[in-house]
């Protein structure tokens, strides 16, 4: 019962919604809810990844520390955003630090579970890549945009 | 110039040539026309029929010009020059204003724009056709500009109808000549043959036609007018070139990218001459500048080329930094988007860009080479 | 023949700055007192030449409330050699005035629908004009959102005012930087990001985007994602603007001449000049 309930709700996350309700379902067996609270890390750069996150409520700042220059955020995260595809690749090591700005309401999605998953049921493993693929490109394109700097004076 | 019926042409002498000169100063006309300057034939005062280059013709090719002195003596077996009329309304150089700096701020002085009374003598179909061009954008536009206006108020224009094609004109592609149709107040016809030298006058004004009663003129009978209109023809058949403007603009603009733009871009030198001897080309650029005092400032507006890297600078560097963007902007904008901003072609096929260009690039070749397959090899 | 006296659009007018204000690192609004001429009717995106004494003539766009001739605001960037003239003026100097020129924001074809202004950089100067005539007449819109991305925290413009416009219950205001550093409690990440993120409905939106051109042609593509129709899209372009009338041939773009077609543009009827480099 409390599983379908989390399934449901699952379902309402953008990466996840309008998927088939068995592959949802068939998700939801590797999904927890997490919460997150302001100033604490939900992960630091180097750790092991072990988790990815469909954040549905709150704000996280994705950082990166350079002694130099101090900690530069990188982009901010919020609801209806996922985080964390270090998860699906070897070595399975956070790329930056992911700390709380606002309080936030997450579905943390067990890595090693997940991957199973992804691997027993393709269907269910081009459709879950798809949407994150999705994601991705989104995530480059802002890169890039980001890169250009495109505000600086030129004179 | 009102048009009005019966206006029957009439024949002047050419020995008589110069009684037109006087009628049009005695009205108090300043005359211009083409007289032989530097090896060229320029656009300045003509005080007698006499000042106009007799004899002289004109060797013209891409890049080429040369006077040449020929075993006749007629006043206009020339085409067109490096000048046009676009110097006497759309002058290159003219401060706006000056500003006089106060304890109250600073006052603004216009400079007065000098009224002119001018007769252009010997203004060719292309250039009648270039200066309605000049007026739909300086003065028909939504913000006329008032000094053009004021020296275009008063203008008496003799036409004279080409009696040679140059090598490097096509207006008769263009639909812009040989022969004037309209926009003037008398048009000449150079009549040369048997010993016979005169010209067919077409009266196309009141006051044309009030300065021809001046005139020891007669009647022109048939064979004249005959004589006349197969001048025109012969002109129009031997143009050395001709564009194709069927589907151009279309064209054009559709191959913004073609490759022939960078095939252009390797012999253009951006050095901006066709825009200064086009007689559409209006582009200006504006300077502010204080006197030492820093109590007085002035703006004067000149001339620019949008072939200069300068002429499309914004905030970061230049829009068309690279040659090739450049011309592909001068040629785009004469032949096709004039066409969105004013109802026509900017070009009159004068020919004058291809001759003058020191390479000797041809506004015909290049529009017509955009958008075709590109060649092998 | 005599030439009719049309009033020289070459001509300065001198208008004194009744108020300064500086409102980040380089950047700074005057309020021109346009009392004597019994104020300065404009529409939002229209833009005036401004002279400071000699120095030449710059394009900018009037930032202040169409609904309020009396104030004429400008906000400058001092980048080039005329602004940076004119950042060295103060309340009482006097600067010369042309204007305005230009075309105007589509505020009464986007009524009944929902707006969507998206401004990059010093780009929300000339949309603020739109944002105080959608907050004056918000009935007359659906949803109402004001997404903007600038480089920095400290580079955003009209920081109180913005503030105020985000306590308001009926618009949605998002405000996103490039850069920052981990004390800043705000969004980072371009303003593409909250555009995905935005209440509206994009088969009924209206979308008006000021900024670099290459953040509005990834605001446009992000926009035609979610399903906005491109017709419904306008955007500003940036060219040398020297006379202000189309006669100086500067500002060509394609077939147009920014400072009289534009600098307001149809997004579907310039998106393939768009690409072409150097047009």
């Amino acid at each position: 019962m409390e599983q379908e309930s989390l399934a449901r709700s699952i379902a309402q996350h953008p990466l996840v919604a309008g998927m088939s309700d068995e592959h949802v379902d068939f998700l939801s067996g590797c999904v927890r809810n997490a919460r997150l609270d302001e100033g604490q890390f939900l992960f630091r750069e180097g750790q092991r990844a072990d988790e990815l996150y469909l954040i549905r409520s709150g704000k996280l700042a994705l950082e990166i520390h350079d002694g130099a220059r101090g900690t530069i955020v990188a982009e901010t995260v919020g609801g209806g955003d996922a985080l964390g595809w270090s998860t699906l690749f070897p070595p399975y090591r956070w790329e930056l630090d992911a700390r709380g700005v606002h309080f936030a309401h997450l579905f943390a999605i067990d890595g090693a579970c997940l991957r199973a998953k992804l691997e027993a049921d393709h269907d269910f493993g081009y459709a879950f890549t798809r949407r994150l693929l999705n994601e991705v490109h989104s995530r480059l394109q802002r890169a890039r945009l980001q890169a250009l700097d495109v505000y600086r004076a030129r004179p | 110039m009102p048009a009005s019926a019966a206006r029957l042409p009439v024949v002047l002498a050419a020995a008589d040539l110069d009684a037109l000169v006087q009628a049009l100063a005695g009205r108090g006309y300043r005359v211009l026309g083409p007289v032989a300057r530097d090896g060229a034939i320029v656009i300045d005062d003509v005080r007698h029929a006499a000042d106009l280059p007799i004899g002289l013709e004109d060797v013209q090719g891409p890049g080429r010009y040369r006077l040449e002195r020929r075993e006749h003596d007629a006043f206009f077996a020339f085409t067109v020059g490096p000048h046009s009329w676009k110097q006497t309304f759309h002058v290159p150089v003219e401060r706006l204003f000056q500003i006089r700096r106060h304890k109250e701020g600073f006052s603004v002085l216009p400079d007065a724009t000098p009224r002119l009374h001018v007769a252009l003598l010997g203004a060719r179909a292309c250039e009648i056709h270039a200066i309605e061009i000049q007026d739909r954008i300086l003065i028909h536009g939504e913000h006329p500009d008032p000094r053009y206006a004021a020296r275009r108020g008063d203008v008496f224009v003799v036409a004279v109808n080409c009696m040679r094609a140059g090598n490097t004109c096509f207006c008769a592609s263009m639909g812009t000549g040989p022969r004037a149709e309209r926009g003037f107040d008398l048009a000449l016809t150079e009549l040369i043959e048997s010993g016979a030298h005169r010209f067919l006058i077409e009266i196309g004004s009141d006051e044309g036609a009030a300065v021809a009663a001046e005139l020891p003129v007669r009647p022109a009978n048939p064979e004249e007018i005959g004589a006349a209109a197969s001048v025109s023809e012969r002109t129009a058949a031997a143009m050395g070139r001709r564009l194709d403007t069927s589907g151009l603009k279309e064209r054009l603009q559709k191959n913004l990218e073609h490759p022939r733009w960078d095939d252009v871009a390797t012999r253009c030198l951006a050095c901006g001459n066709c825009t200064m001897v086009c007689p559409t080309c209006f582009c200006v650029e504006f300077e502010d500048t204080t006197d030492l005092s820093g109590e007085t400032a002035e703006r004067t507006k000149r001339w620019e080329s949008c072939f200069t890297l300068g002429f499309s600078h914004v905030h970061g560097g230049s829009v068309r930094s690279s040659i090739k963007a450049r011309y592909r902007q001068w040629l785009t904008h004469k032949l096709a988007g004039w066409h969105d901003q004013f109802g026509s072609s900017g070009c009159v096929g004068c020919g004058r860009c291809i001759t003058w260009c020191p390479v000797g690039i041809d506004i015909t070749e290049e529009a017509a080479a955009v958008g075709l397959p590109e060649k092998d090899g | 023949m005599t030439v009719s006296s049309a009033p020289d659009p070459m001509l300065p007018e001198p208008l004194r700055i009744a108020r300064a204000k500086r409102e980040t690192h380089g950047v700074f609004t005057f309020e021109l007192d346009v009392s004597a001429r019994g104020g300065f009717p404009f529409l939002p995106g229209q833009f005036n030449m401004l002279y400071p004494f000699g120095a030449g003539e710059s394009a900018i766009s009037i930032s202040s409330d169409p609904h309020q001739p009396d104030r004429l605001e400008h906000t400058i960037r001092a980048v080039g050699a005329v602004t940076r003239a004119i950042e060295r003026l103060g309340r009482g100097d006097v600067v010369g005035v042309r204007g305005p020129f230009g075309s105007a924001w589509p505020i009464r074809e986007a009524e009944g629908r929902d707006l969507v202004v998206i401004a990059g950089g010093i780009g929300l100067a000339p949309l603020r004009p739109v944002v105080y005539h959608a907050l004056r007449r918000r009935e007359a819109f659906g949803k109402v959102a004001l997404l903007y991305g600038t480089r920095t925290p400290d580079d955003i413009l009209y920081r109180k005012e913005i503030e105020r416009w985000r306590g308001r219950l009926d618009v949605e205001v998002e405000v996103t930087v490039d850069t920052a550093g981990s004390d800043w409690r705000g969004n980072t990440g371009v303003v593409t990001k909250l555009i995905s993120r935005a209440a509206f409905d994009p088969g009924r939106a209206f979308a008006m985007i000021c900024g670099p051109e290459i953040m509005m042609r990834f605001c446009a593509r992000e926009l035609e994602r979610l399903g906005v129709s491109l017709d419904r899209i306008w955007i500003t372009m940036e060219r040398n603007m020297r006379c202000g009338t189309g006669l100086c041939g500067h500002c060509q773009f394609g077939p147009s001449f920014v400072c009289k077609d534009g600098p307001v543009y149809r997004y579907d009827r310039v998106q393939d000049l768009l690409l072409v480099r150097e047009v």
